[in-house]
Formats: C-alpha cells, structure tokens, sequence
C-alpha cells in the first residue's frame, strides 16, 4: 500500500495554516487600522527657514523668547522654580526643562513648536475658540526682528547645550519625550521623576502624595490619566508605539495627547526603554530559544533513528 | 493473604507486591496496537506530552503568581516575567502550550470522525474524550482569568453573563457564579480554585478514564479492517512480527510515537520563542479595568466557533444554538446511524459531510473573530445555520448509507 502519511500531513498543515491566517494577520489586519510610518520626517512642518545663530538665540531663550518664565534650563544653571506638582497645577502638566530639548526633539517640530504650539503638538482640536481654552504655553510672536531667524536661533541654542545623541540613554530619551505624563512603575518611574527609596514611611506617602496631586492636575488637563506605559510594548506592539508617537491623530483621531515630536533615532530610543520595561528578557529569549531548538532537533534525530530501527523488523 | 518468599532481586520483590511483569505486558509489551495506522495516530502521545508541559510549567508559575485582584497582573507581569529566574519561559510555556493543546485537540477530534473510530464498542472513547473536551475548555477559560488583564476581565463577564439564559433573566444565577455583582475578588479566586485544582482533576481523571476505555475495544486503523488481534497477537509472539498484522505498543509504535513528538516539539518551541503572539493576546497586558471595555472582545481561538455559533441570532435563540453546539458532538456516535466502520472517503455522502463539517468550523472560527459587521456576520449566520443543519442531516445520511 502507497504512503499517505505524506499527503496526510499536508492536508492537516493547510487547514492549520488557514485558520491561523485568518485569525491572526487577517483578522488583525480589518481590527485594527494600518498606519504606515513617515519615518518621522515632520513633512507638514516647515523647514528651518535659516542659519540659527546660538549666541542670539541665548539671548532671545533667556530674554525676549520668555522662554524662562515657565521653563527650567538645568544646564544653563537655570533650576526650576517650582516643583512638579505646583507646576502642574499652574499648567495642567509641568514644562519641561529645556536642556536636552535640542537632540530629543526634531528641529522643524521644536521651531513650530515655539511659534504655534497646539499646531506642532497637533491638538488644535483641544483648543478651539468655541472651548475658550488657550494652550499653556503661549506663542512666540517675534522680538522685532525676523521672526523666522529668530526662532531658528532660539533652536541653535537649545541644540548647542543639549548632551551629543550618543549620550542620550533610552531613559533619558524617555523621560523627555513621555515622562512626564506617563508613568512607568515597573521602572519606578513617576510624572514627578523617580520614586526614590525612603528609609521612613512618612518620606514614601509624602512623595506619594505629591504624585497624586500632579495626577489630579494631569487628570483634569488631559481628561483621564494617561497611562502607565510599564507594559505597553506587549499589549501595543512596537509598530503601533512608534507611529502613535509620530502622529496619534493618524492611529487615535481626536486624541487628547500631543505629536512627541521626537527624532527618529529618539523614538527609537524611546522604544528600547519600553522594552527594558516590558519585554526585558527578549535577548535572553532569542538565546535559550536558539539552545532549546538545539537540543530539540536531536533529540528529534535519535527519536527518527530509533523508530527506524524498531520498525525494521516489523516490516 | 498472598504468599510471599524472599526476593531475588529488586525486580523480584517488587513483582510479588505490585505485578509489575503484568502491569508492563498489559500496558506495553502485549497492548497490542494495528501496524496499518499513520502518524495521525500519534496525536493521544503529542497530547500527553503537552499536558506535562502544562502541569510543570504551571507548578513553576504557580509559586510566583498572586490570586488577589492588585496583584494578580503584577506578579505575573512583573514578578514571573522580569524578576524570577526563567519565570518568562515558564509563562510562555504554558500560554503557548494551553493554545496549542487545543489545536492537537481538534487534530485528534477529527481524525477519529474521518476514520470513525466512535463506532462500534469505541463509543466510550469518544464520550470519555468529549469529556476532556469540555475539561480542557473550561481549564482554559479559568487559566484565562488569572493575569487578570483587560481581556481576562472582559471575557469573564461576557461568558459568565450567558449563564443568565437571555430572556431568563437569571442574574441571581451570574452573581452566584462570580461571587459579586461584577468579577472581582471573590470571581477570581475561586478561578484560581478551579484552575489549579478542581478541573486538573477532573483532566487527570478523565485521560485515566479516556486510556481504560481504548483497552478493550483496542485503536482502530486507517483501513476500516477487522482485525482479530488474538490471532495477530499469537503470530506476532511467535516470531512472525513482520508478517503479523498488529505489533506491540512499546517499544514497537512507541518509536514511532516519540518520532512525531521530536518533530512536533521542534514546532512546539519555534512557537514559544519566536511566535508567541497568537497565544498571548496584546490586550491581555493592560490591566483589568471595569471601566475600560475594550474595542473588541473575543475569545482565544479554540473557542471562536461555538462563539460564532451564538452570535448572529437574537440573544435567546443564540443560547439554544450554543448550547446545541456544546453538546451536539458527545452524540455524534448515536447520531452517525452507518454500521460502516471506515475511513469517511468510503463513505458516499458522510464524506461530503466530513469537509463541510471541517472547512465550516474554520469560516466560523473565523468570523467569531471578525468584527459582526456587513458581510461578515452574514457569513457567520449562513455558516451558525450549515453548521446546524448538519447536525440534523446527519442521521439520515448515514442511515441510508451503503454496506461496505
């Protein structure tokens, strides 16, 4: 008698194949909407229309740009002047410290930014003039002069005191670009900054209670706390992360969260710290997978061998 | 009470107490199994091998997980997956293995339909395997609860609310199910109970139950032959193996059985390192939240066609419809009235039935997934209606069939 044995198998792995097809990739495929990537490239946004000039924009960040009255400069020895919480209650959430804005950030997103910023974050939808809300952080109108080589100089500034790129770890890359609307507990991370350890419990409820008070801020500016993001590289996957960070409006529309604005290589970055986050085991699972398959495809060579010498005799 | 002399070996004295000599002919050496079988046939071992690697894995988790509503998501996201040695392997072990059992499952469903291995004194295995069935799902569905995420929530109060009967209105049945209003604590330990305790039982029991009653009546073959094992037996016994038609279970289709389990352990681990998303849904890895309902709730695949089964009718005609599915193939041997005991493409119509049966299954589970809009719930209606209607069809097909 012929061996069906092979035809057998073929016919169990179609009908295997299928169903997997259809519940996996094509299922998902009509669940969820399909955004491609722009590769961060902030094409809506206007290039920088000239040579900035660091020396001006210093002068303008510090000075006519205003930028100070609200925001820290740690590295241009500029602490900020109140804590997280009081600021948040002042602007819905705290501004952040502009040290590293400059490689964090794309540079047409940053110079939008500054002239028009629900535009750049992209939630105009926020504050109509129906609202009657107004955005936080006021626009720059220009200091007199050009106000595109203006805002260009503000931008060479803000990149001459920010760290080198290679410097920026995925925390810090984190911390900037979503840290301080997105805790992180499985890194102990808050909106306020990291919980450090106390030694006594009045230390711990007191900077717990300062996080509850910064979230309530959050909470009423941002409509719902948004998210601790310790696990989301598991229940969103690393595509929808990324260009959800590039435009939510484009996977999310009418989303209370802003475009992040960050760089390519910061988004990339940012990833990797979810994933150090959620998915911590990922290079020692491609190990012990490598070693598990190993192991396996002998022992599935020893058991092929020693069926044929069995079924020697029984033939 | 029995005699009993000095032992002459460990061997010895173990014999007098425990029969091993009996105990290995009867289970091993003298079980006599058919040579005219395939690989399909493996499927009972892969199984067995699969629930260990479900117990153990489960043995490991269960040292690390916490049954309690704040903590259950962070000791198995956190403290099982980031803290404890290996703790990530043993989770993705055990998802990938709790899916993957099912797949077997319906592998094994329904090479016994193709080769009608329910018929005749073979009914117990099947009804004894229905059993598992049904263990093996509500295994999965209390497994599903414990990580306590979004999906976990979500399903728990979609499945646990069919129980109120639709028009029935018996929400005092729902609540006493969940222990509250809602799943909360109470819901989620007695899950905890369920799945580690109660229905493991009930597993081991029943595979206990699924072995015995295969003994007497023996495996079929692919051949629909009949075969006097006795006579093969004595052949087989005394020299002739090659020619006898029957050969031993060890080490004879032992061999063959640990061959597929190789190569479907290749298979096995490829998924649980490099494809274990099918196993272990995204939404899962948000936390429960009561006030949060997800965009789109399904079950895990295994169940998407019961669930397809239910959904396209009005609430209370989709109970019935479910419920009809849920037990319509425990009857399969008293609904298949053909004394023919052969493979289905000897068949005449029961093999056009066959197809249909399978490829419908696999429209239903998918459209149980699919969002119920525009032409996907009317595929899955079409499909609820077919897969129903075959029931009905079943008897007087098969009665009608010719003797082969």
């Amino acid at each position: 008698m012929k061996n069906k044995e092979p035809l057998i198998l073929a016919v169990v792995v179609i009908f295997s194949l299928i169903t997997y097809y259809l519940v996996e990739p094509y299922a998902h495929h009509v669940m969820h909407k399909h955004v491609e990537s722009e590769h961060f490239a902030y094409a809506d946004l206007p290039a920088l229309a000239a040579n900035g000039d660091a020396t001006r924009g210093q002068d303008l960040v510090m000075g006519a740009g205003a930028c100070t009255g609200c925001h820290s400069i740690e590295a241009a020895g500029m602490p900020a002047a109140m804590e997280p919480q009081d600021a948040a209650a002042s602007y819905g959430v705290n501004p952040p410290d502009l040290s590293n804005v400059g490689v964090i950030f794309d540079e047409r997103f940053l110079a939008d930014l500054i002239k028009n910023p629900a535009h750049a974050l992209k939630v105009e939808h926020k504050f109509t003039a129906e609202s009657g809300k107004m955005h936080p952080m006021s626009a720059f109108a220009g200091a007199g002069g050009d106000i595109d080589q203006e805002v260009a100089d503000m931008v060479a500034y803000l990149k001459s005191i920010a760290i080198k790129a290679e410097d920026v770890t995925p925390k810090i890359a984190y911390e900037n670009a979503c840290g301080r609307c997105h805790a992180m507990s499985y890194e102990k991370w808050t909106q306020i900054g990291e919980k450090p350890s106390f030694k006594d419990k009045k230390d711990a409820l007191a900077f717990d209670i300062k996080v509850l008070q910064y979230e309530d801020s959050l909470k009423a500016y941002m409509g719902k706390l948004p998210p601790d993001l310790s696990m989301y590289i598991r229940s969103r996957g690393e595509h929808f992360v990324s260009t959800f960070i590039e435009n939510p409006q484009a996977q999310l529309e009418g989303t209370a969260m802003p475009r992040v604005g960050v760089t390519a290589e910061m988004a990339e970055k940012v990833i990797e710290h979810m994933q150090d986050s959620g998915d911590t085991k990922r290079a020692e699972r491609e190990s012990i997978g490598m070693n598990v398959m190993i192991y396996i495809i002998i022992f599935a060579i020893f058991a092929l061998l020693w069926k044929k010498q069995v079924w020697r005799d029984l033939h | 009470m029995a005699h009993f002399t000095k032992a002459t070996s460990i061997k010895d004295w173990l014999n007098q107490r425990l029969a091993i000599e009996t105990v290995e002919r009867v289970m091993m050496s003298e079980y006599w199994i058919p040579k005219n079988i395939n690989f399909l046939w493996a499927m009972g071992m892969v199984l067995v091998i699969t629930f260990a690697l479900l117990l153990v894995s489960g043995i490991f988790l269960l040292m690390y997980y916490q049954p309690h509503v704040d903590t259950a998501f962070y000791s198995v996201n956190y403290t099982i997956m980031r803290e404890v040695d290996f703790g990530w392997l043993w989770r993705h072990v055990h998802g990938v293995a709790a899916s993957v059992v099912f797949l077997i499952i319906y592998i094994h469903m329904f090479t016994g339909i193709y080769y009608g291995s329910y018929k005749k004194g073979r009914e117990m295995i099947w009804v004894s395997g229905m059993l598992l069935f049904v263990a093996f799902s509500a295994e999965a569905f209390s497994g599903y609860m414990l990580p306590w995420g979004q999906m976990s929530y979500w399903a728990g109060m979609v499945i646990t609310n069919l129980f109120s009967g639709g028009s029935l209105h018996a929400d005092g049945l729902v609540e006493w199910i969940r222990g509250d209003y809602v799943p909360a604590q109470a819901f989620l330990t007695r899950f905890f109970m369920l799945h580690v305790l109660l229905i493991p039982l009930a597993i081991i029991g029943l595979i206990g139950l699924h072995f015995g009653a295969l003994r007497i009546p023996h495996v079929n073959n692919q051949d629909g032959e009949e075969i006097d094992f006795d006579k093969e037996a004595k052949k087989y016994l005394a020299g002739d193996k090659a020619g006898s038609k029957v050969m031993r279970f060890a080490n004879d289709f032992m061999s063959k059985d640990m061959m597929v389990v190789g190569i479907y352990l290749i298979f096995f681990f490829y998924l649980v390192f490099w494809n274990y998303g099918f196993a272990m849904d995204a939404v899962n890895f948000d936390p429960a939240d009561g006030l949060k309902t997800p965009a789109h709730i399904y079950p895990e695949w295994y169940f998407l066609w019961s669930y397809e089964i239910l959904r396209p009718f009005s609430v209370d005609i989709g109970l019935v419809a479910f419920g009809f599915a849920q037990v319509i193939f425990v009857l399969l041997p008293w609904l298949d009235r053909s004394p023919n005991t052969v493979p289905a493409n000897r068949r005449g119509l029961f093999a056009i039935w066959f197809w249909v049966m399978l490829i419908n299954l696999i429209v239903l589970t998918a459209m149980g997934k699919l969002p119920p809009e525009g032409m996907f719930s009317q595929i899955g209606f079409v499909s609820a209606i077919v897969f129903i209607v075959q029931w009905l069809m079943l008897p007087f097909i098969t009665m009608f069939e010719k003797k082969v």
